[in-house]
């Protein structure tokens, strides 16, 4: 279980974080929905350590993350970034594979390309795929090459940071369904920041919307038509017109 | 307007470069500790001594011969106004090795290398792969510095000794060509007169010099602000940076190896 306590988080004059507080269940998929600017990604690096909060405590199972051996925390967890985040200089099997070719994870080249190549099939892409460079493959096949590499080394607990911004409403379609199919297989607990309500509906077991540096709601996926709260409702129905100002 | 505001527009500016000069001095603090820390990326580290080292031949290489070929002319010039014409075989030897060589060198590849550094790692972070290489267990220090810290280091002196070399030859080639100079005799004068340490102080001045490239390469790409922009601003002032440091350590290293 992951559990933000009270985080805050300003870069300079501009308070993005103002004492988040949520809970996310071992095994569940929450998704953290916002418009754009309101610190999504910052609360996702927060519970990573890419970002220090400036109060607050994050706790996974109970352990203070800033606590105890970073390498074995991070072993824990896979990321999809929003634009992938693939290494350019490196080919796309030595990419899904990167954990697995150095550090505490490490296993022979053969054994790690056999994986890569098995998660690259896992997330719809040929063995062919393996030997090419990030630079030759669609926007698509990044984010594919990229969740194959969040999964490579089985992590109990995945991120995914806006995973279908930049794609056509097919090709989001099939990585939410992708996303979906992962974490229920592998029991893991995820983390999903979007806007993107189809992702939402797709991956969600439970919805928090952040507004204004605060969780303005949270609650199942099911409950999230129904709730009577003005900014979800603005906001998972796209109106102009609500509480949420347009203009940001 | 008060007293004071004269005061603390100028000790702004002050404290604002105080402050660029204590995080460089971390920044190189925390890669020197790397070092000597495990784990150790051998095949990053040859790449980086490839592209710095093999890859910076050519532009070193061409720097040198030209700058030995100007020099001759400019010695057997200045020296015919008192007569000292057969002086250019020992001055082309200890203004190359000593300075021109280490100088030029540096220079031409802080513009190559820390350039392409910086442009290479601030791509890297306005991508958010240095996020990702963190995600990953991998400290990007360790994984993307280090390796070219050390590289630069290691093959900068060995571009200046190559460089001394190239532009020795260079001023031979002008001497024997120009100037009427005895290929045999302007050898031997360049081997009686040059001292060892000659030699060894532009090597470690050229030590210092790739040090310095790679980490201002390093550090300006690892702090790159957003966007084209921000990796654009990282590499112009990795260079700038990094060509002022090598003039400016270039004299402090002089004034300890040779002044009186």
């Amino acid at each position: 279980m992951i559990e933000l306590s009270g985080v805050h988080k300003a870069f300079g004059d501009n308070r993005v974080l103002r004492g988040v507080d949520l809970v996310i269940p071992k095994g569940q998929s929450m998704v953290v929905i916002g418009g754009s600017g309101t610190g999504k990604s910052v609360l996702l690096k927060s519970v990573l350590g890419l970002v220090r909060p400036d109060l607050g405590t994050i706790t996974l199972d109970g352990v203070d993350v800033t606590k105890g051996d970073r390498d074995a925390f991070l072993a824990r967890f896979g990321m999809l970034f929003q634009g992938g985040a693939l290494f350019d200089s490196l080919r796309v099997w030595e990419n899904v594979a990167f954990r697995l070719l150095r550090g505490h994870q490490k296993r022979p080249k053969t054994e790690a390309r056999a994986i890569a190549v098995e998660k690259l099939r896992r997330v719809g892409l040929k063995p062919e795929v393996a030997d090419l460079y990030p630079a030759e493959l669609s926007g698509g096949m990044q984010k594919r090459v990229g969740l194959a590499r969040a999964i490579a080394a089985e992590p109990e607990i995945i991120f995914f940071d806006e995973p279908t911004t930049g794609l056509d409403p097919i090709m989001s379609g099939v990585i939410n369904e992708l996303i979906r199919e992962i974490v229920v297989e592998m029991g893991a607990t995820a983390m999903t920041i979007t806007h993107d309500m189809s992702s939402v509906r797709a991956i969600a077991d439970r919805v928090a919307m952040l507004h204004q540096g605060v969780i303005q709601w949270t609650g199942p996926v099911s409950e999230m038509d129904a709730t009577p709260d003005p900014y979800v409702q603005q906001f998972i129905h796209g109106r102009a017109d609500g509480p949420i100002e347009s203009v940001r | 307007m008060s007293i004071a505001s004269p005061l603390a527009a100028l000790g702004r500016p002050v404290l604002r470069a105080l402050a660029a000069v204590g995080r460089v001095a971390l920044f190189a603090g925390e890669a020197v500790s790397h070092l000597f820390r495990p784990p150790f990326y051998g095949r990053e580290f040859l790449t980086a001594l490839i592209q710095i080292g093999w890859l910076s031949l050519p532009v070193v290489g061409l720097t040198a011969i030209f700058t030995g070929g100007a020099l001759a002319l400019q010695i057997y010039a200045g020296g015919a106004r008192f007569n000292a014409e057969a002086v250019v075989p020992q001055i082309v030897a200890i203004g190359m090795t000593r300075e021109l060589g280490p100088v030029l060198g540096g220079l031409m590849v802080a513009a190559r290398v820390a350039s392409s550094i910086a442009a290479e790692l601030g791509t890297m972070k306005v991508t958010e792969q240095i996020d990702a290489l963190t995600t990953l267990s991998t400290n990007p220090m360790k994984y993307l510095a280090v390796p070219r810290i050390l590289a630069a280091t290691l093959a900068v002196p060995v571009l200046v000794a190559v460089g001394d070399s190239i532009g020795i030859a260079g001023g031979w080639l002008v001497a024997i060509s120009r100037l009427d100079f005895n290929s045999a005799g302007y050898l031997k004068n360049t081997l009686d007169f040059l001292q060892f340490w000659d030699i060894g102080s532009g090597l470690v001045k050229g030590a210092v010099f790739g040090f310095l490239v790679a980490l201002m390469g390093c550090y300006m790409g690892m702090t790159s602000g957003r966007g084209a922009q921000g990796v654009g601003a990282a590499t112009k002032a990795a260079v700038v940076a990094a060509s002022v440091l090598i003039l400016a350590s270039n004299y402090l290293l002089t004034e300890v190896f040779f002044s009186a």
